[in-house]
């Protein structure tokens, strides 16, 4: 066992932490009142990031990443979570699914999306199908030698700047003898392709300026070459890919809940009433107490999710282990931070309430604190029978 | 021509300083560590330097606790050449004092015939501000000290100094040691190929013995204390009482 980062792994996050707090911090509240990011700041952001050598870490060598391990990209990961996660978007990490890519869709999405030239999105939620993602209802189907793709999706994050979209839609039905089970596809859908719209989604408790959009398709008609791996295959794609963005949200939590420990910590050790700090009392010292041990915990969780998948062991339990832990934590740490704020801690020149109502959001995307649970108890109870 | 950059290991300037309880010094272990900030100034300008032609090789030297291999490390990512580590001392809390640190440097500077030795103006440890002027007075060099502006013309660099009251720029004849003040750059950021790069480097690892220098104390800190803290304020009902109170302690 060794618990230390190397020394490249430190750099990494000494980097990563500098950038957010120079380049992404001081535009936050400005963000957060606009609703989105301006093109402007988002691109320049992108420019630095790229410049940095940092966009698209999470991807190979072969195709222009930086070839992280997942352990590091996890470290990265984590200090984003100190940055408002509108602004870190454009600290570029497009979906791993791209990597799906086969012959010409790499030139046209996969590598220009590494350098950063174009956006992607991913779409997979609908009004109808959220955890469920198998009761999808948007269909994609033959039509002289075309797809033909119908339906709503929402809840769909980075799409106003999106370039393209992934997006995954009913192929056909199997029927089987737990009943009829449908099967899925992936489809590249660029910006623009008739029949396609992007439209603003609802407003957020959580994350105000990293909108959600609802993407409709009416009738919308694609080449197979916008396939994205085989046909039917929509599943495979999604377990090869799509596993390690639990871990992201991991990290996000543990990094979110050390900036806002600090300054809850700075603040005990600042403010003073009853003619002493406010952290000497028991009840405000024991919840400080409280909160970095469980953040620790998070953050070894987390780490050593993705250093098990770095060794090829299985990791699909710790994953949701860590992905339930950290953004439960997430929520414990927000709202105990706030408390210790009092009143303060609710007004919107403090960003305590900003982390309060962000953690919110991270108990139910890429899976809700409920599917964690059962992921992991059905891998805990199938190799017993049950 | 190459430029020597010398690079300390100090407590980071976010962490807030402790005092040891026996007075003795600053207390040091499990503190975050990081370079000298007026050194990463230092070496932002070599890197610039270099990538505008005016020199060809930035060589970082620490001296100080094997630990400050981090510190080369960081140099290195950020763009640095090679780097020289001087273990001096095995005790974080044994501060190299800047006559025993100026011998070194000059003993590195006679192997590697720098044209340039750009270093920050203090280290925020020990405010000293006497290392690179002990270094020019050793080296016979000339020494333009508290840079806010460099430039490399020819034989001259041209160095713009923050001096009380305003900006003085001289013209000193290069060898020359100049000392770098907080408005001389930005230090960029550490790139992620950099960082992966930067253990692929060159660090050499020397003892002061390698260099015949002696770097026994000559200097005895007799007491560090904790600043005095500053004692509550008044809080008072009105501007009439505020004015009252203002003219009572004779400030209006």
């Amino acid at each position: 066992m060794h618990f230390g980062l190397t020394g490249e792994q430190e750099m990494i996050v000494s980097t990563v932490r500098s950038f957010v707090e120079t380049e992404i911090q001081p535009h936050e509240a400005e963000v957060e009142r606009l609703g989105h990011v301006p093109q402007e700041l988002g691109d320049e952001i992108r420019r630095k990031c790229i410049a940095l050598g940092f966009y698209a870490c999470n991807f190979p060598e072969e195709v222009g990443g930086a070839g992280l391990s997942h352990l590091d990209f996890t470290l990265v990961e984590r200090e984003l979570g100190r940055g408002s996660m509108a602004l870190v978007h454009f600290f570029g990490r497009p979906q791993n699914i791209l990597m799906a890519c086969e012959g010409a869709q790499r030139e046209k999405y996969l590598l220009p999306a590494v350098r950063g030239e174009k956006l992607d999105a991913l779409a997979m939620t609908e009004p109808d199908a959220g955890s469920d993602v198998r009761g999808m209802k948007c269909t994609a189907v033959r039509q002289g030698g075309d797809w033909v793709l119908n339906g709503t999706k929402h809840f769909i994050s980075g799409a106003e700047h999106a370039d393209f979209v992934t997006v995954f839609a009913a192929t056909g039905v199997d029927e089987t003898a737990k009943g009829p089970k449908k099967r899925l596809t992936a489809f590249l859908v660029d910006r623009g392709t008739p029949g396609f719209a992007i439209r603003p989604g609802y407003a957020s408790v959580s994350h105000r300026g990293y909108p959600n959009s609802i993407l409709t398709f009416d009738d919308c008609r694609l080449p197979d070459a916008q396939v994205l791996g085989v046909v039917d295959g929509g599943f495979d794609v999604m377990n090869d890919w799509l596993h390690g963005t639990r871990l992201t949200v991991a990290a996000f939590c543990v990094g979110r809940a050390r900036r806002c420990f600090d300054l809850a910590l700075k603040y005990a050790a600042e403010r003073h009433q009853f003619g002493q700090p406010i952290g000497r009392f028991q009840g405000v010292g024991f919840p400080l107490a409280d909160m970095v041990t469980e953040i620790d915990a998070a953050d070894w969780l987390t780490l050593s999710a993705a250093w098990r998948v770095d060794e090829g062991l299985p990791s699909n339990r710790e994953i949701s282990s860590a992905k339930l832990y950290a953004s439960e934590m997430l929520a414990r740490v927000t709202d105990a931070s706030l408390q210790i704020f009092g009143g303060m801690g609710l007004m919107d020149d403090l960003p305590m309430e900003r982390f309060w109502r962000d953690a919110r959001v991270e108990r139910i995307w890429d899976g809700t604190s409920e599917i964690q649970r059962h992921i992991i108890s059905r891998d805990l109870l199938r190799p017993l029978g049950a | 021509m190459k430029v020597l950059v010398p690079v300390k290991r100090v407590i980071d300037y976010n962490v807030k300083v402790r005092v040891k309880a026996d007075g003795s010094g600053v207390d040091l272990a499990n503190v975050k560590m990081s370079m000298n900030p007026f050194d990463e100034i230092a070496v932002e300008e070599a890197i610039r330097l270099k990538e505008a032609g005016k020199a060809e090789e930035v060589i970082a030297v620490s001296i100080g606790v094997k630990q400050a291999q981090e510190t080369l490390r960081t140099a290195l990512a950020m763009g640095a050449d090679r780097a020289i580590l001087i273990v001096a001392t095995d005790d974080v809390h044994t501060d190299i004092e800047p006559l025993a640190v100026a011998k070194l440097l000059k003993a590195v500077i006679d192997e590697e015939q720098p044209g340039l030795v750009l270093c920050g103006k203090q280290a925020i440890d020990n405010d000293m501000n006497a290392t690179g002027q002990m270094l020019a007075a050793l080296t016979g060099w000339s020494q333009a000290t508290f840079a806010s502006e460099v430039k490399i013309e020819g034989d001259h660099a041209i160095v713009t100094r923050e001096v009380d009251g305003g900006l003085q720029t001289i013209k000193v004849t290069m060898p020359a040691i100049v000392s770098v003040d907080l408005r001389l750059n930005e230090p960029r950021y550490a790139s992620l190929p950099n960082i992966m790069k930067a253990k692929k480097k060159p660090l050499e690892e020397k003892t002061p013995a390698d260099y015949g220098v002696d770097v026994a104390p000559r200097l005895q800190v007799v007491k560090t204390t904790e600043p005095e803290t500053r004692k509550a304020g008044v809080m008072v009902r009105d501007v009439d009482t505020l004015v009252a109170k203002l003219k009572e302690a004779g400030a209006i």
